[in-house]
């Protein structure tokens, strides 16, 4: 598992066992991030490119500390830090009632949590728990879904309060990820997704909001609207398409320096890289993401018990999801949605978030050394 | 894949499940969400490849047009110059402000805003609502040109909040003598809806860009426009300026060079002075058109941005039609001034010019008696007399011998009833009639008393002043001199000789004595050394002698005067013609014409006797209509009705009107005119008062009513 440990012994043992083929993509997938958000804070390190840095070395504290937590304290403390989550989204409510208006963080001092982000490796955790402790004669039964189904409903129905969509759909994505993976009977997901898809229509004209349906139609035919709704994603598509093969170059970008790409820190960083650095730069961030889902699937797939290969798998789903929704937008190929993209955004809870899932999967990459899968028993 | 997948399918739950199936599931299921998430990675790279390698070029060009603003700079339009290099249309660097209609986001709002930045009057403010409402949204609205830098600096700073307004420095046109040149060389303004259409060039629509709407700016277009710049800016999404790329400089327009001599022009503009009409001064020796000065006229430099309620109401409800181009879409009968032309085709036909008809006051043809103006008779009359006394009962006699068919041919051999190859938008061609006109058009047999009308210049007979001066020309020279208005076009005609030369001095002098011998228009002696004019005088009578007496009364009943002249009269150098409408009599034009060749002779001294007048009349014609415009604005200026939309509108009306105003005189062709005693210097010039108001000679200069002319002087020049 770990090719670097055996191979040389000159590398000090504990560095040496660290999971370098996960976070040698990852720095440079950070460093790259740090490089494009240097060219679209203007060519400097402020305001984006240093904070990016910054974040990202808090966190990497944060997922080292995570990463060396016990097994059985993780256990035990499961079910609490997921129910501490779900009141600070319950937080957010009342302070977004009492405020007046709507909004999705909480304020500490200097810090803001954004307890929705939270939610996507906590309700992961806390599914992996569940079905952990389900016996395995209860799959297929009731019993195996709706506690469950609570653990995903309740949260889910916060965040959609706020309203955040697209967390909502994060956070369901990790769990029903979580669930497939548990063996529920893939009939039950063959028809919900039946069902879901019949009630598309019903969701879009009495559920959603005015600007998520322009978002949607913009979507379908982004030739609507191009002032309005369609701009970001026509000057995204413009951006990537104008970089050709090797991009205009470092700090070239025109889409991005002269505001025609919205937000080309955030959501929009990719369509950034890719018309400074070309197809070339777009195919490695590609790759980058790769090297570190396949790695989270190997940790997965390496698990002893069925909390770990869980709680992997979902972590790296979770990971997976806001890759694969933010490329998809800036390629103009789902609605526009405010989702970053992992360690490039410029952007504290996304990262946040990711670290947490790559110090999950540290950590269970680390059980799983100390304690290799013993044939079939649990 | 599929039967494995199965396992979980509801048939088979009776199954035992236990926790190596559960793992089993767990690793198949891994497999197929990596691979779905591989098929998901590997569908980005292809998209990503797609956008970045097929469509590259597409958006490539979209960033581009992104990224690069391509503002058009309008080219500098070409002067306008008069014969010795003087501009008679410029340009002056300025700064303007112009609306987009599409871009405003309130209208109202914003046009208030600027009204009240830039302190407009209301009714510019009312206009400017009226055109952005009905305007197509790209094509610019102007708010006002010509600010001070204070005023267009304190715009710029304001404009995040007034989106749709384009301020900008530019070049506006600039006519230095303004309504003395408004109809000769017309006026420029923004392209309407239909010119953009004919002509879908970008120019057109470029804010503060004018094109030629009337006169010669409209037929020079082509050479005047010039080729646009280029400026390529770098902007960003907000429209901010981030630098300029490359700037390609506008090529100004080529220069026009009319044969117009501008102070003559002007001159003569400001001399008309209350009345209405046109003075047309040509050179004899090339043809050229130094003067065509119509009055009252128009201020081009108020046009530029088109015309304006208050403006088009005053123009329009003024009975004098300063709206119409009078040099070459008056018509008018000639009256008398026709006379030498005609004494030219009676010699041509073979009459002695000394052999004479006895005038007793009038002729008997048929059963009508055909009056003469003077009723007490000329006595014997040669055709020099003829000329000078403007004896009709001489022409009424002859005429009947030669018949109309070689005056009438002898009339468009002059210019009468021609249009000449001018570089002018339209020109109006008259009448010559003879016996197979008037079949055709009213399909009436031609009567004697046809032939009687037409060779006193009445009748059907209608002509412009630019034909009277081409006739002035030709009968001076004996060449069949052709008028032209700009200098890179040849002069023409100079060959062909009409009249031979015997002719040519036979009427040289007898129109010598019109006005410095025993003849009708003695006041018209130039006060200039060893220059003497030659002229003929003209009265024509406009509506019925039971209507008016021609001289009081209405004034669009009064008499038209007319005045053809050249001098020095024994070696013509300018030739020329004063049209006075309604001035009634001849008395009103001949001193207009004196002064106009005093000018061109001395201009000390012909501004002189300008300044005079001026004085009296209360300052220049542009002082006057400016101060008339002022007055009609502060009266009716709430009350005026919209101006047409397009130019072309007013001047289809315009047209049409001078059309309908050509044939007032239809009226009164069938009827046996009694000449008036139009030409007679022994009566008080009528209307006098009004135009000159130099002491008027007394009454007994006047030739003896009978037997021999006296050989008057009739008064001394003033």
């Amino acid at each position: 598992m770990n090719t670097l440990a055996t191979r040389s012994g000159i590398v000090p043992e504990p560095i040496a066992r660290q999971p370098w083929e996960m976070l040698i993509p990852l720095m440079l997938l950070t460093a790259f991030g740090g490089l494009v958000l240097y060219s679209a804070g203007g060519g400097a390190m402020q305001p984006f490119a240093l904070s990016h840095f910054i974040r990202f070395g808090v966190f990497a504290v944060m997922t080292a500390i995570i990463a060396s937590l016990p097994r059985d304290a993780v256990r035990l403390l499961t079910y609490p830090s997921y129910l501490l989550v779900l009141l600070l989204l319950l937080a957010v409510e009342i302070v977004g009632q009492v405020g007046g208006g709507s909004q999705r963080w909480l304020e500490a001092g200097p810090i803001r949590i954004q307890p929705s982000e939270i939610m996507k490796p906590a309700v992961v955790l806390a599914m992996a728990r569940f079905y952990e402790t389900l016996p395995a004669g209860m799959i297929g039964s009731w019993r195996s879904v709706v506690p469950s189904g609570m653990l995903i409903v309740l949260p889910i129905s916060l965040v959609l309060l706020q309203p955040d969509l697209g967390t909502s759909v994060a956070i369901a994505f990790g769990g029903v990820v979580v669930m497939f993976l548990a063996g529920l009977p893939l009939w039950w997901f063959l028809t919900a997704g039946g069902l879901g898809i019949a009630a598309l229509p019903l969701i879009y004209f009495f559920a959603l909001h005015d600007y998520q349906r322009a978002r949607v139609t913009t979507f379908l035919d982004p030739e609507s609207d191009p002032l309005g709704a369609g701009y970001h994603i026509a000057q995204s598509k413009i951006a990537i398409g104008s970089g050709g093969l090797f991009g205009k170059g470092f700090n070239n970008g025109t889409q991005s320096h002269l505001n025609y790409l919205p937000e080309p820190h955030t959501d929009f960083v990719f369509a950034s890289m890719a018309e400074e650095w070309g197809l070339m730069g777009g195919l490695f961030v590609l790759a980058m993401y790769a090297l570190i889902l396949k790695w989270g699937w190997k940790v997965a797939a390496q698990s002893q018990d069925r909390f770990c290969a869980l709680l992997a798998a979902g972590a790296t789903a979770t990971i997976f999801f806001y890759i694969a929704i933010n490329l998809l937008m800036v390629m103009g190929m789902a609605p526009a949605k405010g989702i970053p993209l992992p360690w490039m955004s410029h952007g504290g809870s996304s990262m946040m978030t990711n670290m947490i899932c790559i110090g999950l999967l540290m950590m269970v990459n680390r059980w799983n050394r100390e304690a290799p899968r013993r044939g079939l028993t649990i | 894949m599929k039967i494995p997948f199965l396992q979980g399918a509801p048939q088979k739950a009776a199954k035992m499940i236990n926790a190596s199936i559960l793992r089993a599931t767990f690793d198949r299921r891994a497999v197929v969400i990596g691979a779905v998430q591989g098929g998901i990675g590997v569908m980005l790279a292809l998209r990503l490849g797609y956008l970045s390698v097929a469509e590259n070029e597409k958006y490539r060009l979209q960033s581009e047009s992104n990224r690069v603003n391509l503002t058009l700079i309008p080219p500098r339009r070409g002067w306008i110059l008069d014969r010795d290099g003087a501009p008679l249309a410029s340009n002056r660097a300025d700064f303007r402000v112009d609306l987009i209609p599409e871009r405003l986001v309130d209208a109202e709002g914003t046009i208030d805003r600027l009204g009240e930045l830039l302190s407009l009057e209301p009714a510019r403010i009312a206009d400017i609502k009226d055109k952005v409402a009905t305007s197509r949204g790209f094509a610019p609205v102007e708010v006002a040109s010509g600010l001070r830098y204070e005023d267009f600096a304190a715009l710029s700073v304001r404009l995040p909040d007034l989106p749709g307004v384009v301020p900008q420095r530019g070049f506006s046109r600039f006519y230095p003598t303004a309504s003395s040149v408004g109809h000769l060389i017309g006026y420029v303004g923004p392209a309407s809806a239909e010119e953009y259409e004919k002509e879908p060039n970008p120019l057109l629509i470029t804010p503060g860009y004018k094109i030629g709407k009337d006169g010669l700016e409209k037929q020079f277009e082509k050479d005047l426009r010039g080729v646009p710049g280029a400026r390529r800016v770098e902007v960003t999404a907000g429209g901010r300026i981030v630098r300029d790329l490359e700037t390609r400089e506008d090529i100004q327009g080529q220069p026009v060079r009319l044969t117009i001599d501008g102070p003559l022009q002007d001159y003569a503009a400001r001399r008309i002075g209350l009345e209405s009409g046109s003075v047309v001064v040509m050179d004899c020796r090339s043809g050229d058109l130094l003067c065509m000065a119509s009055m009252p006229s128009f201020d081009p430099n108020s046009f530029s941005d088109g015309i304006g309620g208050v403006e088009y109401a005053m123009l329009r409800d003024d009975e004098r039609v300063p709206l119409r181009n009078k040099v070459l879409k008056g018509l008018y009968p000639p009256g008398s001034t026709v006379k030498p032309m005609v004494s030219m085709a009676l010699m041509q036909a073979g009459v002695d010019p000394n052999e004479t008809v006895y005038c007793g006051g009038g002729l008997r043809v048929g059963n009508r008696v055909f009056g003469c103006w003077n009723r007490r008779g000329h006595g014997a009359v040669d055709m020099a007399k003829g000329i000078y006394q403007s004896c009709d009962v001489y022409f009424y006699a002859m005429a009947q011998r030669v018949g109309m068919d070689p005056i009438a041919a002898m009339a468009r051999r002059c210019g009468l009833g021609q249009e000449f190859p001018l570089p002018v938008i339209s020109q109006f061609f008259g009448t010559v009639p003879d016996p197979a006109w008037k079949m055709k058009k009213w399909g009436r047999e031609w009567q004697t008393f046809d032939t009687v009308n037409a060779t006193i210049g009445q009748g059907y007979m209608l002509s412009s002043p630019l034909q009277l001066a081409v006739m002035a020309s030709r009968l001076a020279t004996g060449r069949h001199v052709m008028p032209r208005l700009t200098l890179n076009t040849k002069p023409q005609g100079f060959d062909k000789i009409d009249f031979s030369a015997e002719q040519v001095a036979y009427v040289q002098k007898a129109m010598s004595d019109v006005v410095n011998g025993p003849g009708t228009a003695g006041r018209a002696r130039l006060p200039i050394e060893g220059v003497q004019m030659a002229g003929k005088t003209g009265t024509a009578q406009v509506v019925s002698l039971s209507i008016s007496n021609g001289k009081s009364g209405p004034w669009k009943y009064r008499d038209h005067g007319l005045f053809v002249f050249f001098a020095p009269y024994d070696n013509p150098r300018y030739a020329g013609a004063v049209v006075i409408e309604h001035g009634g009599g001849s008395g009103a034009a001949y001193p207009i014409a004196r002064d106009v060749m005093t000018f061109l002779f001395d201009p000390a001294k012909g501004l002189e006797a300008l300044n005079a007048l001026e004085a009296g009349w209360g300052g220049t014609a542009q002082q006057r209509l400016e101060r008339r415009y002022a007055a009609y604005a502060a009266e009716r200026g709430a009350t005026v009705s919209r101006p047409p939309r397009r130019d072309e509108e007013i001047f289809d009306r315009v047209e049409a009107e001078a059309r309908r105003a050509a044939t007032q005189t239809d009226a009164i062709a069938g009827e046996v005119i009694a000449p008036r005693p139009e030409a007679n210097p022994s009566a008080t010039p009528p209307g006098a008062g009004a135009v000159d108001p130099a002491p008027v000679p007394a009454p007994a200069s006047a030739p003896a009513p009978a037997g021999p002319p006296s050989p008057v002087a009739p008064g001394t020049n003033p």
